[in-house]
């Protein structure tokens, strides 16, 4: 009689991958972890926890997307993008745990919690270092296209420019990560067209979804201490230097999609990335952490 | 628009017989091809009924995605939704070679018109239940659709190929979960118990009523769209299901489950068929819900798709 897994078995082959996910414990395996010369292990951890943690949050809001799309294909964009951000988190936040960077996450995680998950759910909110604009809720498709195309501007900007990092680990992650932020933001950009040289309902919705997004911006680029020594020790980049970059290509989108654009936000000190959040960060972590937190002890 | 006849003089009991010979030959039939309408209203109501199936089958399991307990477990449960929504893709499309339309079959989900299987309108109480769907239900996913790789319709039968791949990834990642379950904490071991007790009969239930109940099964075998009875597929999933609960260290929910040393096969106890048809007929614990989650992704984004639509239309896109 046929077996049902005869012919399935054949194409994966054998080994420890027997399932997506297993045999990749250590995120970083392979990967050159020493820290350079001159760099404070604390600052490296600091700033890998600030792009780590960017990246988590973004990726628990393009979540939330899922099973509410508007159609197939936007289901599996918004995974595919959630999923990139992920990837991206865990190796960050992965760094941030080797050389040392973990808060108070190691005095509620048990010792047989990862660091990437301590660091991700046995951490409270002041201890994010994620910007205002990616712990934003939501609101509808428009206003979420928007904040998606602002938010992989920025960070495509940063991570072109890190690829050249002294930190091996960084300028791995940034090597990788352009590919995959060239295309969430090209795929944000061509909503932003469609919405606001849409119909009359798309192109109001998309308007407001800019002007709600916007004040996001004014603590963007300005640099926190540790961003300013690392970007002189050759390891991060200044945020400052994108500032010109990111408003060049949102003008361009947002004029070629007929929408207009808000006048720049005066810059203001770095909130976000020295833990300062509203409630909505609050939150989406109550969601996110809540069942690791409930079972301190498990093992998933 | 449909392609015309290839040769108007010819037919149909001379069309009957090439279709029944490339059918009894084991061959495909192509959207191309004439087929009788019966298969061809069939197969749309079968491909329809399975696509549908893919799409709410997102969402028991979606709801655990904003809280899985950890990074991986995150990246595996997205990966592993996402698959979904892509083979719901896949076989609307096939179901588009048949004449049928996206839109048209979404409409008639969310209108009640068309059904989905009914075990996706069983809530998810814990993450256990993560686990046990890519166990079970996907286990008998498999069971089910492994032989509609043969399938005589050839977009059908190809689209089950790459979806049957990728719900044996899926089986695996929730048997793996499992098992690192029942490693962990007594707390654990007790929720992935809970879990099989409440989703075992229902993933019975998956195979659809007994074969003396089964008004359709004998045409469609006819047909080669379906190559196994109900309950021979139920039959094998039990026998494949009973050594892996033993490894797992679960007790599977019947009493009466137990080997036959004559036959090598397992008997189990009665499944409550009434229980599947008050679900299937809409009176399930999450089938309002379900639904009511369909119809807001179409209706409330509504407005983005004809903004798309007429951007296309200003800019000469192809829609």
């Amino acid at each position: 009689m046929e077996t049902v897994y005869d012919a399935l078995d054949a194409a994966h082959g054998g080994g420890g991958q027997w399932a997506f996910g297993t045999g990749f414990d250590d995120p970083l395996v392979g990967v050159d972890t020493t820290v350079p010369d001159g760099v404070d292990p604390a600052d490296l951890g600091a700033y890998c926890l600030m792009l780590g943690d960017d990246a988590l949050v973004l990726a628990q809001r393009l979540t939330e997307w899922i099973t509410a799309a508007p159609e197939l294909e936007e289901e599996v964009a918004f995974g595919n993008t959630a999923l990139d951000l992920l990837g991206q988190a865990r190796l960050l936040l992965a760094r941030a745990g080797s050389v040392g960077v973990l808060g108070s996450s190691r005095d509620r995680a048990s010792a047989t919690v990862p660091d990437e998950d301590a660091l991700a759910y046995f951490r409270d909110a002041d201890e994010f270092r994620c910007t205002g604009l990616v712990a934003a809720v939501n609101g509808d498709f428009a206003r979420t296209m928007v904040r998606l195309l602002v938010a992989s501007t920025v960070r495509l900007a940063v991570l072109t420019r890190l690829r050249g990092s002294r930190d091996p680990v960084l300028a791995a992650v940034a090597a990788k990560g352009v590919h995959e932020l060239a295309y969430h933001r090209d795929h944000a950009a061509r909503w932003v067209l469609r919405l606001g040289d849409g119909t009359a309902e798309s192109h109001s919705r998309a308007q407001a979804g800019v002007d709600a997004v916007w004040p996001h911006l004014t603590d963007l680029f300005t640099a926190t201490d540790v961003e300013q020594r690392l970007a002189a020790a050759g390891v991060a980049v200044d945020p400052a230097d994108v500032r010109e970059e990111v408003h060049d290509v949102l003008a361009t989108v947002l004029t070629r999609a007929t929408l207009r654009v808000p006048d720049r936000p005066g810059d203001v000190p770095p909130r976000g990335r020295t833990g300062v959040h509203g409630p909505e960060l609050t939150e989406l972590l109550g969601t996110l952490q809540g069942l690791a937190r409930e079972h301190p002890a498990a093992t998933w | 628009m449909p392609a015309p006849p290839l040769d108007p003089v010819v037919d149909e009991a001379r069309l009957q017989e090439l279709f029944d010979a490339t059918v009894a030959a084991e061959r495909r039939i192509e959207p191309r091809d004439w087929m009788p309408e019966g298969y061809r209203r069939t197969l749309v109501r079968q491909i329809a009924q399975h696509a549908h199936s893919e799409i709410i089958g997102m969402q028991p399991e979606g709801d655990w995605l904003l809280r899985a307990p950890s990074l991986r477990r995150k990246a595996v449960l997205l990966a592993k939704v996402q698959d979904e929504a892509g083979h719901g893709m896949y076989l609307y499309s096939a179901a588009e070679t048949l004449g049928a339309d996206r839109t048209d079959l979404t409409d008639r989900l969310i209108d009640g018109r068309q059904k989905y299987s009914s075990i996706f309108n069983y809530p998810t109480l814990t993450f256990a239940d993560v686990g046990v769907i890519g166990w079970l239900v996907d286990g008998a996913a498999i069971c089910n659709q492994v032989p509609l790789c043969r399938s005589s319709y050839g977009p059908y039968a190809r689209a089950m190929i790459r979806v049957c791949k990728e719900e044996s990834f899926h089986q695996r990642q929730g048997y793996e979960l499992l098992l690192t379950m029942m490693g962990g904490t007594d707390e654990q071991r007790a929720m992935v118990q809970d879990a099989v007790d409440r989703w075992w009969w229902p993933s019975l239930m998956m195979f659809g009523p007994p074969d003396t109940d089964s008004p359709n099964s004998a045409q469609s075998m006819a047909w080669g769209i379906k190559r196994h009875s109900n309950d021979e597929l139920r039959q094998r999933f039990v026998d494949m299901t009973v050594p892996q609960a033993e490894f797992l260290g679960v007790r599977l929910p019947d009493p009466d489950l137990a080997l036959d040393p004559e036959t090598g096969r397992h008997r189990f106890g009665p499944i409550d068929w009434d229980e599947l048809k008050r679900v299937i007929s809409g009176d399930g614990p999450c089938n309002a819900e379900r639904i009511a989650r369909r119809r807001a992704a179409r209706d409330d984004n509504a407005w983005a798709l004809e903004a798309a639509s007429a951007y296309a239309q200003k800019h000469g896109a192809r829609s």
